[in-house]
């Protein structure tokens, strides 16, 4: 589904991303662990689009097509989608409001029927259930004045309204409680499937005990300097990054 | 001192006829708009609108504009779609009740020849702006309403000025509201301009918000990219009354609102909402002034701005504060944003304060489309130009929700949304 051949990325002349190489099936989970600054949400970003960062090599495949060919929405209308780490509080505009353009553009672009009011509300409905989010919150202007935790779950219920096949979710854990943990995890066990992908970016191996990933990448200084199942991750949690690093390091060396 | 030309330009646009109903009134009026002469751009209330230089260059004729020929056709197309109310054409100017509707009661329309209220001219004073004083030297006629005591006027009642020049001439028109005790209404207004022509529109309108009234005044500027307008409009605000005023400028050569509430009374609350959405070169002069004169009164004010190409914006808001309004509550907010590197806003508050227990707050600010934004909405599918719409139509909306009826918001927001989904 998803394929990515030694990319390199970078902001205002630094390079960040130093030469990924990634390989990403259908119904696979991939989790993408790291130091702080080792280019994690940088990569997350590249994927969904965003123009700060000007991609120096390497290419990627989504779906056999170019993505970095793509401009963010046709990405987003493609299959590609991106839970921010920071999601944005847009006043006036209301999740609902902007939710329904967005689904009808996607399908459009899919192909599909738009959907009209009354469907598009019992779909939401289905869907605000996944995530146990209220509907009074999605009235209100886009995140604002939204808990950590309510953010998060409008991203994942958002997820659930546009049915994307490769999501990822960009430290969607950081400065969550366990219940929220739970709840947003939960949402997106409940939308994976034979046929979609997920890319958890995450510092911390807490959340990889509710969306357990078949594969765990450690990203370090903009490459990925090691890649295992889920018990890396354990080993991660156990003995921190420094190892990690040491290797890294005496590789590059 | 005005000028040797400043004089010659003054006098073409005070013209040499009587035709005035009101000659005494006149010439005294034209006296004291000699006298002052037409605004210099040093002069500090002018500072950012060179309306002097900008009459002298596109008004060509300085003669009275004509009565046109106006059919009811083109007064019905006028008005916004789904409008149930009554309303009143104004012909260059001067009102055409043969044209107007009238469906319901409880209030009086009628020519200020006709009644000659003694109130005229005692809310907007000459010496304040020359332009009021150049209005009352120069209108032939103009329209007098008065709300009766305790009456409920249901429906708005709409006034459609239809602008017409053939060579750059000049228009003056003059109202008069009075609102009496308890009395409730709403007024619309749209100024249309009939052909591309340039004019000078010239507007006075007087309003009296009698105690524990509530009345509101909606207006729609959307004329022709030659048009030039100068708008004087003040409220006195009596004890425990209401007011609104909404000012939606979407269009012009260079417009210059002068908005003045003045709050007489404990009670009182005045309210002041405005969009300005320009691009080309049009220039959009709001100054507002809001006169806090009695304990316990409340004014609210929210001016915002879309600026695109290298059109102009001026927001100077004053907040005058006197010693006896203790217990004040003072709102502004200005917020601006520019689309274009060319295009300008020049935004002051003003505040005065004398009184010590008060309550007044004021902020400013311009920018851009907040990128990260846009780029959520893009992630989510949403084009680019769409996103952008949806941001600004979201940031206008909030000044459009004020207007109290429903076809007329809805007609303004027709017209704000083609905008957004376009150029701007």
């Amino acid at each position: 589904m998803l394929t990515i051949k030694n990319l390199h990325a970078s902001i205002e002349g630094n390079p960040i991303l130093k030469g990924i190489n990634l390989e990403v099936k259908a119904g696979e989970v991939h989790a993408i662990m790291g130091p702080n600054g080792s280019g994690k949400s940088t990569l997350a970003s590249v994927l969904a689009g965003r123009e700060e960062y000007e991609i120096t090599e390497g290419e990627v495949l989504f779906k056999n097509k170019d993505l970095l060919d793509l401009a963010p929405e046709d990405r987003a209308r493609e299959g590609v989608f991106l839970a921010f780490q920071y999601p944005v509080e847009i006043p006036g505009v209301s999740t609902t409001n902007f939710l329904r353009t967005a689904v009808n553009q996607v399908r459009e672009y899919r192909g599909q029927e738009p959907l009209d009011a009354v469907k598009f509300l019992s779909v939401m409905k289905e869907k605000m259930k996944l995530v146990e989010i209220d509907q009074k919150l999605l009235s209100r202007s886009l995140n604002e004045g939204f808990s950590g935790g309510e953010k998060k779950r409008n991203e994942i219920f958002q997820m659930a309204m546009l049915e994307p096949t490769l999501s990822i979710l960009d430290e969607t854990d950081s400065g969550l409680d366990i219940d929220a943990l739970r709840i947003v995890s939960n949402g997106v066990n409940k939308l994976k499937s034979a046929e979609t992908a997920t890319i958890v970016v995450t510092h911390y191996q807490r959340l990889l005990e509710y969306i357990v990933p078949d594969f765990v990448h450690v990203l370090y200084n903009g490459r990925i300097v090691k890649s295992g199942t889920k018990e890396l991750a354990l080993e991660l949690e156990e003995k921190g990054y420094d190892w990690i690093k040491e290797e890294a390091n005496a590789a590059s060396v | 001192m005005a000028s040797a030309t400043q004089i010659d330009h003054l006098e073409l646009l005070l013209g040499q006829d009587s035709s005035s109903s009101f000659p005494e009134m006149a010439s005294s009026a034209r006296e004291q708009a000699l006298a002052a002469g037409l605004p210099a751009v040093k002069e500090e209330e002018y500072k950012f609108t060179a309306i002097q230089r900008k009459i002298e260059k596109s008004i060509s004729d300085f003669g009275r504009a004509k009565v046109l020929e106006l059919t009811p056709e083109q007064v019905a197309a006028a008005l916004p779609e789904g409008f149930d109310g009554d309303y009143i054409v104004f012909n260059n100017g001067i009102p055409e009740l043969n044209l107007s509707s009238f469906g319901q009661e409880g209030y009086t329309a009628t020519l200020l020849s006709g009644s000659r209220p003694e109130k005229l001219g005692k809310v907007a004073k000459n010496e304040k702006d020359v332009f009021t004083a150049i209005n009352t030297a120069s209108f032939i006629d103009g329209l007098h309403i008065e709300v009766a005591k305790n009456q409920q006027i249901e429906k708005p009642i709409h006034f459609l000025f239809f602008n017409q020049s053939n060579s750059g001439q000049v228009i003056n028109s003059r109202i008069l509201i009075e609102v009496e005790a308890n009395a409730e209404i709403s007024f619309l207004e749209n100024t249309v301009s009939v052909n591309d022509e340039s004019y000078f529109l010239n507007q006075v309108t007087e309003v009296i918000a009698a105690p524990n009234s509530k009345s509101s005044y909606s207006r729609l500027q959307n004329e022709s990219n030659q048009a030039i307008t100068v708008n004087n409009f003040e409220t006195d605000i009596h004890r425990d009354a209401v007011f609104t005023s909404n000012v939606i400028s979407l269009g012009g050569d260079m417009v210059r609102n002068n908005l003045t509430l003045n709050l007489l009374d404990s009670g009182c609350e005045g309210n002041m909402y405005g969009l300005y959405l320009l691009n080309g070169k049009t220039h959009v002069d709001n100054h507002t002034n809001v006169d806090h004169t009695k304990p316990h009164a409340e004014s609210n004010e929210l001016y915002k701005g879309i600026l695109a190409d290298s059109s102009r914006g001026v927001f100077n808001g004053k907040i005058f504060v006197r010693q006896d309004a203790q217990k004040t509550n003072a709102f502004q907010q200005n917020n601006n944003i520019l689309l274009s590197e060319d295009a300008t806003i020049n935004t002051k508050p003003q505040l005065e304060i004398w009184a010590d227990d008060v309550k007044c707050s004021h902020g400013c600010t311009t920018g851009q489309l907040d990128e990260e934004a846009l780029f959520y909405l893009q992630a989510r599918g949403l084009g680019k130009d769409q996103a952008k719409g949806l941001m600004l139509y979201a940031f206008a909306g909030e000044v459009l929700e004020h207007i109290p009826d429903e076809a007329f918001r809805n007609h303004a927001d027709a017209l704000v949304k083609e905008r957004l989904g376009t150029k701007i």
